[in-house]
């Protein structure tokens, strides 16, 4: 991960600044959910408190389900090699609303800092194109952020972005745990009928 | 569509409640015994058809498409259901409704004996993930326990499993 300057909390405040109410965003278990709390709150944040290996999916069935809306998963790289099957799914489905932006940095940072696959050569960039998703971008630095973002506020097709980031763990940032609660919010920030009733 | 005239018409009912329940998105890892499922849903302009790389998937799937307001389907064979265990947590933890049709394997004519060991335990598994089990023997009970398990996991959010016994779908013939 030689060349990685980005600051995760930085990175991540930059992808959802200025956000509007079609952005949903779906963080992967761990330092994306801390990275995306951080950044503040939202009812159309479906934080991960579990369910490792399915955030990409959970944005793919998201996505499909609206879309008039724009869905970011925004994962780990520990998190997505533990669901790398996902990228072939959704290479096949390729909606325009999805992107999907892992958040590498080589490492599982919430167990010990163990290297991960990527570390050992695993390009998920090259992964993801082999899988057909055509939008693939590997961001480096400021500037490739910034391009990722811009991307973000329009989304004319499935994106996939390995956003290289620096190991350093900030302090952790707790979203709300109680899942039926994060449900709910989120269902009824979509104008969803029952979610009125519970 | 047509089927042949000796194929059972049980798949065809199961599509019928999809379609009455609005079932959007049906996801799936192939199995013979669902193939004309898979095909009827496949041929409908109104139904998304998603493929999956492995069962687990279409569980995080389930939950994004409930998120966004739509009714999905998973389709897998028994030894898929091991493939899902962790995932189930997701379901369990945000209440989110599962459907699942199930077709067994490894309990009768059963030719692989290698299916055994995860057919064996499909019901205990799935009543330890505290779902719903509808367990079905016969063609004309299946259009009735769908319905139930449509009612049980988008009315009471809930994982709800329709396990289709070996016997509905027959020998698997291995020479050719």
């Amino acid at each position: 991960m030689s060349g990685a300057t980005l600051e995760r909390r930085a990175a991540m405040a930059a992808l959802v600044a200025g956000r509007d109410d079609n952005l949903l965003v779906v963080p992967g278990l761990g330092s994306t959910c801390w990275d995306l709390a951080a950044a503040g709150d939202d009812d159309r944040n479906f934080y991960l408190w579990g369910a490792m290996g399915g955030a990409a999916m959970i944005g793919l069935g998201l996505a499909l389900a609206q879309p008039q809306k724009r869905v970011a998963v925004i994962t780990g790289d520990g998190e997505m090699l533990m669901g790398l099957g996902a990228l072939a799914t959704i290479g096949i489905q390729r909606p325009k609303n999805l992107g999907v932006i892992v958040f590498d940095n080589g490492v599982y940072g919430e167990t010990g800092m163990q290297p991960s696959a990527t570390q050992g050569g695993v390009d998920l960039v090259a992964v993801a194109q082999g899988c057909g998703i055509v939008t693939c971008l590997d961001v480096r630095d400021e500037a490739g952020l910034a391009d990722l973002a811009a991307r973000l506020k329009t989304l004319e097709g499935t994106l996939f972005a390995r956003v290289l980031i620096d190991p350093a763990e900030p302090p952790r940032v707790l979203p709300e745990r109680d899942g039926v609660v994060l449900k709910q919010r989120f269902r009824a920030a979509l104008g969803l009928a029952e979610a009125a009733k519970a | 569509m047509t089927a042949p005239a000796d194929a059972p018409a049980w798949p065809d009912r199961l599509y019928d409640v999809f379609k009455r329940a609005g079932i959007k998105q049906v996801a799936y890892v192939p199995d013979a015994g669902h193939a004309r499922l898979i095909d009827r849903c496949r041929a409908d302009a109104d139904i998304r058809d998603i493929v999956l790389t492995t069962e687990e998937e279409g569980v995080a799937l389930a939950a994004g498409a409930w998120l966004g307001g739509d009714r999905s389907a998973l389709l897998m064979q028994s030894s898929g259901l091991g493939n899902c265990v962790n995932m189930f947590s997701l379901m369990r933890s945000c209440r989110f409704p599962l459907l699942m049709l199930i077709t067994m394997r490894g309990e009768w004519e059963e030719f692989n004996p290698w299916q055994q060991p995860m057919g064996a335990i499909v019901d205990d598994v799935l009543k330890l993930c505290e779902a719903e089990v509808y367990r079905v023997r016969e063609p004309q009970d299946v259009e009735g326990a769908a319905e139930r398990a449509v009612q049980q996991a988008f009315g009471a959010e809930r994982i709800a499993a329709v396990v289709l016994s070996q016997q509905l779908i027959g020998k698997k013939v291995w020479t050719k």
